[in-house]
C-alpha cells in the first residue's frame, strides 16, 4: 500500500512537469533541456520563501512565474540570438545550477517544521488523522487536475491555437501575420513555469531542497509524455493532457517496480534512462504521426 | 499599388559562384491588377514573390506598398495585408488541427491572439458556408484533421484561409503545380472567383502557360531577372498562346534548356 501511494505521489508531482514538457516536445517540437534547471529553481525559490514565512500556496504561484521567466530566457536565446534549440536549453540549464545555489544558499536545505501546502492548520482540520496516509495524494491530485484543466482551456483559446499552429506549421503563423518567435517564447515560458511549479510542489512534499533534484528531469518528462501519448493514441476520448498524467504514473510505477525487484535506490537514474530508452525503441516502429 | 524600384539581388554574393539575378529591376503593379508571371526555372519568379513578401532580403533597391517603403519591414508584419498560397499544399494549413480549428485560426488573422475562445461558435455557420463554396463536402467534416485530406482539398482550404480576412494582395506561388489537372482547374476557377469578388491585387507565378493567358489582366514573362514580355489589358486579351509558347521556347533555347 505504501508503495502504491509513493508511486501516486511522485507520479503526480512529475505529471505537472510533464504537462510542461508536453507543450515543448509535442506541441512546439522543441527539445527543451532547461527544465532540468527550472525544476530545482522552483524548489530553491520555494525553500527560500517558506523559510522566510511566506504563504505556501502563494509560493506555488511565485515559483511558476520565476520558472516562466527562465523559460523566456531560453526562448530569447533561441529566437533572438539564433542559438539552436538544444543548445539554448543546455545553456540555461547550466546557468541555473549556479542560480539555484545562490537562491537556496546551499546545496541542501531542509525545512521539515515549516508550513507547506501539505502541512498546515487548514489541511489538518479538513483531513482527519485516519486519512493522513492519503492526504498528500489527494492534495496532489487536486493540484494536477487544476493545472490540467487550465492548460486544456488555454489550448482552446486563440493564443493556444497559435501555440499549436507554430509547432504544426511555422509558415502558417507567419502567414497569419504573427511573429512565430514570440509564440515559441510564450510556449517555453508556460512549460518552464510548470516545471518550476512541479519543483515547488516536490520540495514542499519532501520537506527539503537539494541541488541535484533536477538531474534527469527532462528524461522523466519525455518518458512520461511518450508513454502517455503512445498508449492512448488510438483512444479518441482520452485527452493528451490526461494521457500525459497517466503516463507519468505508469512510468513512476515501472521505476518503483525495478527498485522493488532488487535494484538499489542509487541505481535510480540508470533505471530512469534505460526505461526511457526502452520506451523510445519500442515506440519507434509505430511512428505514424500525420505528416506535414 | 506595389512598386519595386531599382532592385538588385545577388546569390552567393562575394564568392566565385556569385550570380546576379536582378540588376536594377523595376516593376509597378497597379491596384486590382491580376498579374500572371511565367518563365523558365531560375528566371527569378519565386525570388520576386519572396522579395515582395519579405522572405528573402534585397541587396539594393526598395519596395513600396501604396507609396510606403516596406523594404525593411519583417515578413510577418507584411503578411497582414498579404495572403499567400504556396506550391506545397501542406504549407497553407495545420495538419494536426481540425478543419474547424484551421478556419478559426485564419479568421483570427489581424485580430489579437488573446485568451478569447479560439473558435467563435457563432462563426461556424459562416465557415460552413465558405467551405460549401469549394464544393468538396468539407463542411460536413469540420472535426476531421486537415492532415488526412488530399492535396487538392488542402490547397482549396489554403486558398480559402488566406483570403478569408480583409487583405489587399494575393500572392500565388505555383499554387496549382502539385495538383492533378482537374483539381488544378477547380482551384484556378476558385482563385479567379475570389480575386474578382474581393477585388484583390494578385501576382500568380505559374508554369501553366494556358492559365497565364486565360486568367488575369497582365502577363509577365521573366528571363534572367528581366521581364521579356509585359503586356496588360487589351494587349493581353489579344495574346495568343502560340506566341507565348514561341517566346518561351526562344528564351529556353538561349539557355540551352
Amino acid at each position: 500500500m505504501s508503495i502504491i501511494l509513493g508511486v501516486l505521489e511522485e507520479g503526480l508531482v512529475y505529471a505537472i512537469m510533464a504537462l510542461g514538457v508536453y507543450i515543448t516536445y509535442k506541441i512546439l517540437d522543441f527539445p527543451d533541456l532547461s527544465v532540468d534547471g527550472t525544476f530545482p529553481l522552483g524548489g530553491a525559490v520555494t525553500v527560500t520563501l517558506i523559510l522566510a514565512g511566506f504563504n505556501p500556496l502563494a509560493t506555488l504561484f511565485v515559483a511558476f512565474v520565476i520558472g516562466a521567466l527562465a523559460g523566456c530566457i531560453t526562448g530569447f536565446i533561441h529566437v533572438k540570438l539564433k542559438v539552436r534549440d538544444l543548445l539554448s536549453g543546455i545553456i540555461v540549464m547550466t546557468a541555473l545550477y549556479s542560480v539555484n545555489l545562490r537562491v537556496a544558499g546551499k546545496a541542501n536545505v531542509p525545512f521539515f517544521n515549516a508550513n507547506t501546502i501539505f502541512e498546515n492548520s487548514l489541511v489538518n482540520r479538513l483531513f482527519p488523522a485516519s486519512l493522513s496516509a492519503v492526504t498528500a495524494v489527494i492534495i496532489l491530485a487536486v493540484i494536477v487536475l487544476v493545472v490540467k484543466f487550465i492548460l486544456d482551456q488555454y489550448l482552446k483559446t486563440r493564443s493556444g491555437y497559435l501555440l499549436r499552429a507554430v509547432g504544426d506549421n511555422e509558415t502558417l503563423v507567419t502567414s497569419l501575420a504573427k511573429d512565430r518567435g514570440m509564440v515559441k517564447i510564450v510556449g517555453l515560458a508556460i512549460a518552464n513555469g510548470l516545471a518550476a511549479l512541479a519543483g515547488s510542489v516536490y520540495c514542499q512534499q519532501k520537506g527539503f531542497f537539494e541541488i541535484s533534484m533536477g538531474t534527469g528531469t527532462i528524461v522523466i518528462g519525455l518518458a512520461n509524455v511518450i508513454i502517455g501519448t503512445k498508449l492512448f493514441k488510438r483512444v479518441g476520448f482520452v485527452k493528451s493532457t490526461t494521457a500525459v498524467i497517466i503516463g507519468s504514473i505508469i512510468y513512476k510505477a515501472c521505476v518503483s517496480l525495478a527498485i522493488y525487484l532488487g535494484m538499489e535506490a542509487s541505481d535510480l537514474k540508470l533505471i530512469t534512462s534505460v526505461l526511457f530508452l526502452a520506451i523510445l525503441v519500442l515506440s519507434n516502429g509505430r511512428e505514424k504521426k500525420v505528416k506535414a | 499599388m506595389i512598386e519595386l524600384k531599382n532592385i538588385n539581388k545577388y546569390y552567393n554574393h562575394g564568392t566565385v559562384n556569385e550570380m546576379c539575378l536582378f540588376h536594377n529591376f523595376d516593376l509597378t503593379i497597379k491596384d486590382q491588377q491580376f498579374v500572371s508571371v511565367v518563365g523558365s526555372n531560375g528566371s527569378g519568379k519565386t525570388s520576386l514573390l519572396n522579395m515582395i513578401c519579405g522572405s528573402i532580403p534585397l541587396d539594393n533597391g526598395s519596395i513600396l506598398i501604396n507609396g510606403a517603403d516596406i523594404t525593411n519591414m519583417p515578413e510577418y508584419r507584411r503578411q497582414r495585408r498579404i495572403g499567400r498560397v504556396y506550391q506545397n499544399p501542406s504549407v497553407g494549413t495545420c495538419p494536426n488541427m481540425t478543419i474547424l480549428e484551421n478556419m478559426a485560426l485564419a479568421d483570427t488573422k489581424g485580430k489579437p491572439f488573446n485568451l478569447l475562445p479560439g473558435t467563435n461558435k457563432q462563426r461556424i455557420g459562416y465557415y460552413k458556408e465558405q467551405l460549401h463554396t469549394l464544393g468538396l463536402g468539407l463542411e460536413d467534416k469540420l472535426h476531421v484533421k486537415v492532415g488526412v485530406l488530399s492535396g487538392g482539398q488542402r490547397q482549396a482550404m489554403a486558398l480559402l484561409m488566406s483570403t478569408m480576412t480583409p487583405i489587399q494582395f494575393l500572392i500565388l506561388d505555383e499554387h496549382t503545380a502539385a495538383l492533378d489537372p482537374k483539381t488544378a482547374e477547380i482551384i484556378m476557377q476558385l482563385t479567379d472567383k475570389i480575386v474578382k469578388e474581393k477585388q484583390l491585387t494578385t501576382i500568380m507565378v505559374t508554369h501553366n502557360l494556358r492559365y497565364a493567358v486565360d486568367y488575369g489582366n497582365r502577363l509577365l514573362m521573366m528571363h534572367q531577372g528581366n521581364a521579356v514580355v509585359d503586356c496588360a489589358e487589351e494587349e493581353k486579351d489579344s495574346l495568343d498562346i502560340n506566341f507565348i509558347l514561341e517566346k518561351f521556347n526562344e528564351i529556353s533555347v538561349e539557355c540551352g534548356n
